[in-house]
């Protein structure tokens, strides 16, 4: 018993937060030429309007071809890539002469939001990518190991996590990490139960089976080879890290992260031991000003986010061009010093919401790939932005990652987008209405199915739910107030708001219960009250119960 | 599954929370040390784009900032640069600054504490904030007839009112133009800061505070002072012939007779009779007068100076030859400018000083100098008798050249020649009664013969041309 939530499309909102984060990203447009030069550049609706262009194209995309998709990614992911725009041509601004990066960064954007559409159309289940996974795990660790092939790979800045073809440089980890998440996850549906029993006991924690521990190895020893030959530990830290998460969240045991974590440390304490390189990096960590030259850099990049203080110089009044690759590895140091900490911060919580968008779609979503698959993206992303944020504010030791969407290169940005659009198709699959009677709805009954858990004690309901028959049924109120007040069964008035939440047949024990929601901030796809348990072990419920 | 996706939740969201702390913590803890690194361009820079304050001669300006196209919005100019540069400084971005652009740098950039009110108004009104100008107390007419005067001489001029110490003129040479190490060309500036302090000739040494030289006869003033402070009258007669200084073979030759009064010894700058008073006197007591005319203290606050000096450890011979300015005796020009000034305002040092005010750029005053007294050199009587005395050195001495018709003139004439290598220092100092003023001349290389009273002949002039300038 219980009744089927279903989300609304909420392409409204999207584009209405789309508006918003343009008019932020135009008006620091704005104010960088007006702080500058006090006047627009000629011809700059040209640029204004590719970039407002661009997006609303986009957003008709999403419109058409994923209209349940999250409302707040792509607006999100625009803000960030607008934001990157404007300290782009900010530092275009500053340099002598004068550069044009922006206007080549503004033409990735196009075709990053081109290979955004690609994706929309060409992957309407992405179920599809679940076929092949040894295959796909052996593409993204070639295209990972690419920049240690000789000719097209080569080093800079003493990290080689770069690739070179021609004129076109690129790094390939930003392609990996969608592979390989994609691998992983189609891996895991498949093992996770084998992956999942126990082997010996030590010190409490219950370790894999030896013979489990294969591909954990494979992968430790991958990112090690990261870490030594390509020179990287940011790179190093987001395969092992995403690929021990997907492990933890398949299989549901703790051992694997402590495992995982300790075998990291270890292999980064060995590479900090025996490896030049690391400890360089690991110097200028602890102490940059020892070595006023090698660490100039990050000795700027201080300098910088001291001149900005508190609130920043102002777009386009401080100095953040003395900071060499600020448009790249440092832009959040420009960041920093123009916008201040208060400005950082808020490009660090923007960061933050797009990964809570994408951890709950992995919550709401109802198959095990989907779930792995949607976690593993947004925590990839998270680390990637952990990573690159925290060695420019001296939190971690400095890694040649990449800025999502704000640093310069098409690369990334490409990658990046491609990204956001697998992840924009999950939630719009998780988010769309089940089509009616399609498959015995009991299925949904396992504790995967949902936002709650029930308990696994709790034998299956073969009970199908008739879905059509119910609409006709009055919503149930319950007092919960969820920040979707539309999408969650604690709607209070049912009169305005379209949520479809349909009682299922009552059973014996609930006669008309609504399962509140676990927090207030989730967002139930399906909520089916689970029978006669309503509180389940390991999910609080803040008191949505009805009386 | 959803168990772990929560907890990988709370990870990512520590991340996040440990990014936004990091930030914080970075801000609190380690601002202040970064914006002071002196090695943080962004500071540097901030102040070299400041619009500086003025500083004024008379109503000229003589350090000025100006509008400036580059990256720098403003540039520092000084439209008499080589006259004003051993007073302004310069300002440079890549070199710092010196002088008063270095001592008043936060007055003149709007930064300091008396200016705090100033900035809260600019920030309120969105006026473009502007730094104070410096009002100074030289006279240009000193000035450039100093500088006229000296010429291409090595060497320095400080002139100064008696009554306020008040620095009317103060000129070294060669001098150098600030434009050359102000100009926002880096490698220009470069260049001009190469040739400055490769030459030998130190262009940048502000000889009259910041260097220290034997003062030759000019001592001979202050032990007059000592003298006449021990009991002698100006009238009293000294032994003035050949002096072997005790426990040596060095012998002070005479070159005026065996006797003379003290005030004939002065005006003929005996040797012999001035190393003999001298070692009669005692060490002790004309380092007491030395110090009591400024000795061993730094007597200018608003540039860079250094304390003049009379030894500390000196024994008989040498206290002889300290008498006449030689063995380790050293003095800038400016306190044998305050010593010629002192005698003037009846034994009175006063507090010299170079910034009349401080003004904000609306003309509101910041702070204003008032005349001080730094010591007491001699009684008002015995400053009556060695002004006798020095007018006596310029009627019927070695220091003629420096008379002034219509106006009483005293002086002392000085050559320091204790080194044979080099050419003698020329010294010469002298004040005035209307205009009133106190002169010192110095000449680092009198090109000519190391016998010649070098101080009469070379510095003289140099003084006469100052006091004139200043009827």
């Amino acid at each position: 018993m219980g009744e089927v939530v279903v989300f609304r499309k909420r392409r409204g909102v999207e584009l209405v937060m789309l508006l918003l984060g343009m008019v932020v990203a135009v008006g620091g447009y704005a104010l960088v030429n007006l702080n500058i030069s006090g006047e627009l550049p000629s011809g700059w609706y040209w640029g204004v309007g590719c970039y407002v262009l661009i997006g609303l194209v986009a957003h008709a995309v999403i419109r058409w071809r994923i209209p349940y998709a999250d409302p707040l990614l792509f607006p999100l992911v625009y803000l960030l890539n607008g934001i990157g725009l404007v300290m782009i041509n900010r530092l275009d601004l500053g340099s002598r002469p004068v550069m044009h990066s922006a206007e080549l960064q503004l033409l990735w954007t196009a075709i990053s939001v081109a290979v955004f559409v690609l994706v929309l159309f060409l992957l309407r289940d992405h179920h599809v990518l679940q076929r092949f996974p040894y295959l796909t795990f052996l593409a993204g660790m070639l295209i990972l190991m690419m920049p240690l092939l000789p000719l097209i790979g080569f080093e800079n800045h003493g990290a080689r996590i770069w690739i070179k073809i021609g004129p076109y440089s690129f790094q390939p980890a930003e392609l990996a990490k969608i592979v390989l998440t994609v691998a992983f996850a189609s891996y895991l549906v498949e093992k996770r139960e084998v992956l999942a029993l126990a082997g010996a006991r030590f010190l409490g924690i219950d370790l894999p089976r030896p013979r489990d521990l294969g591909p954990i190895i494979v992968m430790w020893l991958a990112s090690l080879a990261v870490l030594i030959y390509q020179k990287d530990l940011g790179t190093s830290l987001l395969f092992f890290g995403l690929f021990v998460m997907m492990l933890y969240v398949a299989t549901e045991r703790p051992s694997w992260p402590i495992l995982g974590t300790a075998l990291f440390a270890a292999g980064a304490f060995a590479g900090w031991l025996f490896y030049g390189h690391v400890q360089v990096r690991v110097a200028a960590w602890l102490d940059p000003f020892a070595n006023w030259d090698q660490n100039y850099q990050i000795i700027q990049g201080q300098f910088g986010m001291a001149w900005g203080g508190l609130f920043g110089t102002g777009l386009g009044l401080g100095r953040p061009n003395l900071t060499p690759l600020a448009k790249n590895d440092f832009i959040a140091a420009a960041i920093g010093e123009e916008l201040g900490v208060a400005g950082l911060m808020a490009i660090i919580v923007l960061y933050g919401v797009i990964v809570m968008r994408g951890l709950r779609t992995a919550l709401t979503s109802n198959d095990p790939f989907s779930k792995l698959l949607a976690a593993g993206l947004s925590f990839v992303f998270a680390l990637q932005v952990f990573a690159i944020i925290g060695g420019v504010t001296r939190l971690l030791p400095l890694t040649g990652l990449t800025t999502p969407f704000i640093s310069q290169g098409g690369s990334s940005l490409v990658a990046n987008y491609a990204m956001i659009a697998l992840l924009m198709v999950v939630t719009h699959r998780v988010r769309r209405p089940t089509p009616p009677a399609a498959e015995p709805q009991q299925s949904l009954a396992h504790d995967t199915t949902q936002v709650i858990s029930t308990p696994p004690s709790r034998p299956a309901d073969p009970q199908p739910v008739p879905v059509g028959a119910a609409a006709a049924t009055t919503p149930v109120r319950t007092p919960v107030s969820a920040d979707e007040p539309t999408a969650a069964i604690a709607t209070p008035s049912g009169a305005d708001a379209p949520t479809m939440a349909v009682p299922t047949p009552s059973g014996p024990d609930e006669p008309t219960t609504a399962i509140p929601t676990p927090s207030s901030a989730d967002e139930p796809t399906t909520a089916i009250p689970t029978g006669g348990v309503p509180d389940s072990p390991d999910d609080t419920r803040p008191g949505g119960r009805l009386p | 599954m959803n168990g772990p996706i929560r907890r990988v939740a709370v990870v990512a969201m520590l991340m996040t929370l440990a990014l936004l702390v990091n930030v914080s913590v970075s801000y609190l803890a380690r601002q202040d040390s970064l914006n002071a690194n002196s090695q943080n361009r962004r500071v540097t820079d901030a102040a070299f784009a400041q619009d500086r304050g003025a500083i004024m001669v008379g109503n000229t300006a003589v350090a000025e900032t100006v509008a400036s196209k580059d990256q720098f919005k403003f540039q520092r100019r000084y439209p008499q640069s080589e006259l004003y540069a051993p007073v302004t400084g310069y300002f440079s971005y890549l070199f710092g600054s010196s002088e008063l652009e270095q001592s008043y740098g936060a007055q003149l950039s709007g930064n300091d504490s008396s200016q705090f009110v100033n900035r809260l108004i600019d920030l309120a009104t969105g006026a473009k904030p502007k730094g104070a100008n410096i009002q100074t107390t030289l006279d240009a007419r000193a000035q450039r007839a100093a500088s006229n005067a000296l010429g291409k001489l090595k060497g320095a001029v400080v002139a100064l009112n008696p009554k306020t110490g008040a620095i009317l003129a103060m000129v070294s040479s060669p001098t150098f133009d600030p434009n050359d190490l102000a100009t926002h060309n880096m490698s220009d500036s470069q260049k001009a800061w190469a040739a400055l302090t490769k030459s030998s000739a130190k262009p940048m040494s502000n000889r009259a505070t910041r260097e220290i030289f034997p003062p030759g006869s000019t001592f001979k003033v202050i032990v007059s002072a000592a003298a006449l402070d021990a009991g002698y009258e100006p009238d009293s007669e000294l032994d003035a012939s050949s002096y072997k200084l005790p426990g040596t073979n060095t012998v002070i030759a005479s070159n005026c007779g065996s006797r003379q009064t003290l005030a004939r010894a002065l005006a003929l700058s005996c040797n012999a009779a001035f190393a003999r008073l001298g070692v009669k006197l005692g060490a002790d007591a004309l380092r007491n007068q030395a110090e009591k005319f400024g000795f061993g203290t730094k007597p200018l606050s608003d540039i860079g100076s250094v304390a003049s000096r009379f030894p500390d450890q000196i024994d008989v011979p040498q206290t002889g030859l300290a008498s006449i300015g030689g063995f380790d005796v050293a003095a800038s020009p400016l306190q044998m400018a305050m010593v010629a000034a002192a005698v003037r305002n009846d034994g009175v040092v006063m507090q010299p000083y170079l910034v009349e005010s401080v003004r904000s750029a609306d003309l509101q005053v910041l702070s204003q100098t008032r005349p001080s007294q730094l010591s007491l050199a001699t009684s008002a009587s015995d400053a009556a008798k060695l002004r006798q005395m020095m007018v006596g050195v310029v009627e019927g001495g070695t220091g003629w050249r420096a008379k002034v018709p219509g106006v009483t003139v005293g002086g002392k004439t000085g050559t320091a020649n204790s080194d044979n290598k080099r050419t003698p220092y020329a010294w010469f100092i002298s004040w005035a009664e209307d205009p009133d003023v106190a002169v010192c001349v110095f000449v680092q290389d009198a090109e000519m013969e190391a016998t010649d009273v070098a101080g009469g002949r070379v510095a003289a002039p140099i003084a006469k041309a100052v006091i004139e300038a200043l009827r």
